[in-house]
């Protein structure tokens, strides 16, 4: 078969995704946990009455909590098929691809399997962060002074 | 206002993902790693903390805040120790979120198993 009739071929079967749906769900996701997070703060500051700095803390360690859980109990893997990024590019997407490695290499042992693959897909994200954060911290102490 | 703030800057950032993931070739891990990358330029010179005060949750839920954090960090401690400071104080404002992620994925594991 040549070239342009396998195009042809895969492209009949190539679900094509509607973009702007995609996008407009991703939207509502992501701002409905940004509006979560922000509810969360409130609730702390005023109901357990502690600085705002602290609630912000407790707000994020909470995300991840939810992330963790529903990712255990297999709800998240549902909504992130149809959210997507909105779910993903939130603080619960760094919890969900941790919790997922982990669950997934449970059976090869607590050393091996959990401790050695739990930061398999994570893991990018703070090599990047570290870098960089290391790179411009760097250049903002030689040209700003710290 | 201020949830109204919050709502569109977080929208707004998990669109811009999704239509980067739509259009490219790239995997979400590669899309995670560049938010935290212009999170970490956009603290350079404060400007994601005019965000966090604009948008307040908002700012702080989407995975750029990881990497504001640890700059954030990294720059606090660089402005009093020095260069070591670097070494020190990356991890003063972004641990809790890591340290929750390993306890609770580590807690949770034990009790659930993976389905597929």
């Amino acid at each position: 078969m040549d070239r342009v009739k396998y195009k042809e071929l895969i492209n009949k079967y190539n679900v094509k995704e509607n973009r702007l749906y995609n996008a407009l769900l991703a939207l509502l996701a992501g701002g409905t946990l940004g509006v979560l997070g922000q509810l969360l703060i409130d609730i702390y500051t005023l109901v357990l009455n502690i600085p705002t700095q602290d609630a912000q803390v407790f707000m994020s360690i909470t995300l991840v909590f939810l992330g963790c859980l529903l990712t255990a109990i297999g709800v998240f893997d549902k909504l992130v098929a149809l959210f997507k990024c909105g779910l993903i590019i939130p603080s619960t997407g760094f919890a969900h691809s941790m919790m997922s490695s982990t669950m997934e290499y449970k059976r090869e042992g607590l050393v091996t399997g959990m401790g050695a693959n739990m930061f398999k897909l994570a893991g990018t994200v703070i090599m990047m962060g570290v870098v960089s954060a290391y790179f411009f911290g760097i250049l903002r102490w030689i040209f700003l002074g710290g | 206002m201020i949830y109204f703030n919050a709502f569109i800057f977080s929208g707004l950032i998990c669109m811009l993902g999704q239509i980067i993931l739509d259009n490219t070739k790239l995997t979400p891990g590669h899309i995670t790693s560049i938010f935290v990358v212009v999170g970490t330029f956009l603290d350079v010179f404060d400007i994601y903390d005019k965000f966090v005060v604009w948008a307040g949750g908002g700012a702080l839920v989407p995975i750029t805040s990881f990497g504001h954090s640890l700059c954030h960090g990294a720059m606090a401690a660089s402005s009093d120790q020095g260069i070591m400071g670097l070494f020190m104080g990356m991890f003063d404002l972004a641990s809790s979120g890591i340290v929750a992620a390993i306890l609770f994925s580590f807690v949770f594991s034990l009790f659930f198993k993976a389905r597929d």
